[in-house]
Parts: C-alpha cells; structure tokens; sequence
C-alpha cells in the first residue's frame, strides 16, 4: 500500500535523525509532502508494472480520487456539506455522452473543457440558490439542498427517454486526440493522472494561498468573518463552483473510460459514497481525499474477491470502525489535526524567523 | 456632523425590550465609553452598531450613510470595527494569521487568491503585533494565548482594517489588574487613529481613559456627559453609580 510505504520512508529518515541524537518531528506540511511525492512516483510507474486489467482498475480510482477531491475541496476546506457531488460529475459525465452521440464529438480538447464547463456553471447555479441568500444557511440546508439536487437529477435522468431513461446511454465512441483513439488502458491512464495532477496542483495553490487562509477563517467561524468585511457567502460560492468543475471535469473522464453514462452517476449512492472516500481518507489535506479512494476501493475489490456475498457487511463495517475511531480519518495518523489548518503568513512560515523560541529562552 | 449617529434606536426579543428610543452619538477623534448595569442594553446597542442584531425600530448613520439595514460586511467595509465579548480569535490558526485574515479582509478576490499582498502586509502585521504587546507570539496558535492575549488579539485584528471607529466589547473582561492597566495604555493612543467606544464594567478603568460616557438603564440613555458631568449627576448617581 502507497500509505505504509509513507510511514516506512519516513521512519527511516526519523532513525537517523535519532541516531544524531536530535528529537525527530517533522512538520506536517513535510509529511504531506512526502506523501503526494510518494503517490506521485507509485502512480506515475504503477503502468509498466500492470496488467491491462489493473490498469484499468486504478485509472477508475485516479477518476474517483478527482472527484473525492473536489468534495475535500468544500468540505474540507470551505466548510460546505456537498452531499450531491454526484450531480455535477453526472450531469458533465451525461452532457459529454450527448456530444459524441449526437454531434460526434469526441476531441479530448472539446470534451474534457466542457465537461469543467458544465460541472463549474451547474455548481454555480445551485451555489446561487443554496449560499447567496441575506441570510447564512445552515449546514443542514445546503446537505439536503446538495442532496435534493442529486435525487432530482438522478430522477430526471431515469424519466427522460433523449438520455435514455434506466439503461443510460450505452456505448458512446471513445474519445480522440487527433487521429489517435483514447481508450482504456494505458495512455488512458495517464490522461486520468495528468487531470488528477492538474486539479490537485489548483486545488493545492487555491488552499495555500491568502484565499486558503480566508477559507479555514470560514470553516472555523463564518459568523465572525463576516465583521471583517468579507463576502463570506460569494467567497463559499465561487470555491462550491471551483469544485463543481472538478467534479465535472471527473465526469467527462469517467464517462469515455467506461463507455456508457447511467442514471446512478448523477444520484444519491454515489454522493454519498464521495463523502465516505472523503471522511475515510480524512478531509482537510487534500491528499487524505486520495488517499481514502485508493483504500476504500482495493480494500472493496479484494473483500469482493474474497467474500463473494458478505464482502459489503464487511466493508460497512470496517468504514463505521474507522469513523468511530478515527473520526478524522487514516490521514490523522499522520497529520496532527492543528497541523491540517496550516500557516498562511510569509513570517509565520517558518517559526524560527518569529522570535518566539528567543522569547522563551529569555524567559 | 457626527461620525455615528443613531437616533430613537429600539430593539424588542419578543417581549423584553432591550432597547427603547435610545439617541447614541460618537464624533471624530473621541473615546466615548457606554456604562450601565447588567442588562441594561450596553451590548445590544453595539451589536445593533455593528450589524450582529438588526434594530426593531430608529435609525443609525456612519459617516452620513444610513446603515440601519446594512449587513455586517458592508459595515465593516464602511470603517466598522467590533470585537467580541467572549473572543472570538481563531484557536487554530497562528496569532499572525488572525491578524493577516483581518488584515486582507477587503483585498479583492484576485489579490487574495494569487497571494497578491501576502508579502506586503507582512510589515503591517508586525506593526499591529508590536502595538498590541504581541511581538513574540507570532507563531504560536491563538488558542495558546492567555485570555488577556486573546483579548489583545482580538483588538489587534479589529484594528487590523484600519477602522473609522472601534466598537470594544468589554475589552478588559477576565482580566488581571495588571493586564487592565497595560490594555487601558494600549488603547488611549488608538485614538489618533479612530474613534472609540468601549462597553465595561470596570468604572476605574473607564474613568481614566474616556471624554465622554453614556449611561444606560433599563434600555434607555439615563445620561450623557463629560467624566465629570456624570459623576456629578444625580439621576446617575440614584441608580447606578452610588459608589462613585
């Protein structure tokens, strides 16, 4: 597992430290870091040593781990409970099927941005119904408004015969580059991996930046934020949109990889199933939202394999166990709770310009 | 023309009138403290000030604009400053980092998220650290600070905006004698800077730094003055301030 080898890493770099016999702590942020560098390099080599079938198999988790992502990304960071995640991936996932259907487009420069359009301008729309009122709403409002958006476009879909109903739409043409096919397997994988790498490198500037701060300032206390004189709703809208796009732009990709859209794309299951891959990783970090992907979806493939009938109990299970005991999720293992709010100012990122170690020892 | 002026200020929670018919006025430059017994109506009418509670009735101008209505960011994009009395610092995040979120609180969305004025503001909030006795708790997380800190902070950051006027919430709530003198000689130069008004308790404490004092009872201005002026008054001294 990607995960354990992290700790091994770092372990051995803490017994050489020891071996100095200075105290080992590395920061959060190091260990983060040595995290994403990790799965970086696992991800990035994983291809030559697969078989098509796994190929396939964790192309679909890069999928899912853009779009776990783009809930991290509300959830975790501006303190929004998307429970209908699934609308924006479903509704690019539908629209892009639509393109190589009836218009035969299939160009990954069309489709990819279109499905970013789509997911970025329908979380807009729903952001400007659920945030942009007078009055804050709650975080039970926008759960069930999320949720209720979801069931209503999983509902839509089922109903309306042009998106075929139950069955979905079925064997949509595999996207091109060119003259070149993208189907699944290998260049496919690493078009999956491009895109996760593209929206986490966003994703990570967005949360590090001065907006960053103003984020964890929202999660911590959005009434308090207000008396500062920020747009606390506009500033939740645009991030609620930024992730739409993610999760749309994971749409699109999931859509020509497997080859068909269905009505479960857009529902409730799966939107809920993104809040498990989230809280299971541990949200706030970004990387524990990837993390939680990769571990919910081998743990499910070898309980499958394994346990034919009972495998989903087990699953069950062992998800109620991780967020009875670690709330936080596996990524509080490693990262300190404190730690995954960060540090935002040029003088606060490195303690040691701040004079407070020299307060200390004065004192 | 007076920078804040409210006039016939009403607030009713259902049916307990908190406020009734109240006339509050704070010029340019001036450190007006609001005094009265508990209940009285001190924080309600600075949370009407401020945006936190909408008033039942009257009408409040800042700077010759009505914003009787507006909501809490408006105001505090218009030059309103309020801390809180139970503080509300972010225990999380670095003592700097709650001076930066207030600092950059009205930077456009680009600036903020292409850390535009990261680097620039960093020598403002040194300077608002210094000011407010915070120099060597930059890094610290606020939730480490001592409630007297907080208090500090929680002003260092409601200043952070360079504000029009300072609404200070009980700023000396909690604290030890010593921490009362040192927050008194903190604020009295702030008001080169912004015009203050201060709700307390601590008469002591008020009497040495304000010109003006207000006094609330039971919703309702019983008198406004100079120090002198109140201690001298009658109506004041009856229901509030036998001990003066």
């Amino acid at each position: 597992m990607p995960a354990s080898g992290g700790v091994g890493r770092a372990g051995t770099a803490g017994a050489a430290l020891a071996a100095r016999g200075e105290r080992w702590s590395p920061s959060p942020g190091t260990i983060v870091a040595a995290l994403e560098g990790l799965l970086l390099v696992v991800f990035a080599l994983l291809p030559l040593a697969l078989q098509h079938f796994w190929v396939i198999f964790v192309t679909r988790v890069l999928i899912l781990a853009l779009l776990a992502l783009s809930f991290d990304l509300v959830w975790g960071f501006a303190g929004i409970m998307s429970f209908g995640q699934a609308l924006f991936f479903g509704a690019a996932g539908y629209t892009v099927a639509l393109f190589a259907r009836d218009a035969g487009v299939t160009s990954v420069f069309v489709v990819l941005p279109a499905a970013l359009a789509v997911g970025l301008v329908l979380a807009f729309l729903v952001a400007s119904f659920l945030l942009l009122g007078r009055n804050p709403p709650s975080i039970t409002f926008v759960a069930l408004g999320t949720l209720t958006g979801s069931y209503a476009g999983d509902r839509l879909a089922r109903g309306w015969y042009y998106l075929g109903g139950q069955n979905g739409i079925p064997s949509i043409p595999p996207m091109t580059a060119g003259p070149v096919q993208l189907t699944e397997g290998v260049t496919y994988y690493y078009l999956a991996l491009a895109s996760l790498i593209a929206a986490y490198a966003a994703c990570r500037f967005l949360v590090g930046s001065q907006l960053g701060l103003a984020l964890a300032g929202i999660r911590i206390n959005e009434a308090r934020m207000a008396f500062f004189g920020y747009g606390v709703q506009s500033l939740k809208a645009i991030v609620f949109s930024v992730a739409g796009a993610i999760a749309g732009l994971s749409g699109g990709l999931y859509a020509f990889h497997e080859g068909f859209v269905w009505p479960n794309m857009l529902g409730v299951i799966l939107s809920t199933q993104i809040v498990l891959y989230a809280l299971f990783g541990g949200v706030g970090t970004l990387i524990g939202a990837v993390i939680g992907v990769i571990a919910i979806e081998i743990v499910s493939f070898v309980l499958a394999d394994v346990y034919p009938t009972v495998w989903p109990i087990i699953l069950g299970v062992l998800l109620l166990v991780v967020i009875l005991f670690r709330p936080s999720g596996l990524i509080s293992l490693l990262v300190p709770r404190r730690a995954r709010v960060g540090i935002f100012g040029v003088g606060a990122r490195r303690p040691g310009r701040i004079p407070e170690e020299a307060g200390d020892g004065a004192a | 023309m007076a920078l804040l002026e409210a006039t016939g200020v009403t607030k009713v929670f259902g049916r307990l009138t908190a406020l009734s018919e109240v006339d509050f006025a704070v010029e340019e430059g001036q450190l007006h403290g609001l005094i009265g017994p508990n209940g009285s109506g001190k924080s309600t009418l600075l949370k009407c000030i401020a945006g936190a509670e909408l008033p039942s009735g009257g009408r409040i101008r800042f700077l010759g604009r009505d914003i009787t209505q507006a909501t809490p960011s408006a105001r505090a994009r218009a030059g309103l400053s309020l801390t809180f009395q139970v503080t509300s610092v972010f225990p999380e995040l670095s003592v700097y980092d709650n001076v930066l979120l207030a600092l950059q609180a009205q930077n456009p969305l680009m600036a903020l998220t292409f850390s535009r004025t990261r680097a620039g503001l960093h020598a403002r909030v040194v300077e608002i650290l210094a000011e407010l006795r915070l120099a060597d708790r930059g890094a610290a997380a606020a939730a480490a600070l001592s409630h007297g800190e907080q208090q500090w902070l929680e002003i260092a950051m409601a200043l952070a905006s360079r504000p029009r006027l300072l609404l200070l919430d009980e700023p000396t709530g909690g604290m030890s004698v010593e921490e009362r003198r040192a927050t008194g000689a903190l604020l009295v130069p702030l008001r080169r800077a912004c015009s203050i008004v201060i709700v307390e308790h601590d008469l002591d404490f008020i009497r040495e730094i304000c010109d003006v004092l207000t006094v609330l009872d039971q919703g309702c201005v019983l008198e406004t003055g100079t120090v002198e002026q109140i201690q001298k008054s009658r109506k004041v001294q009856e229901v509030y301030l036998t001990r003066v």
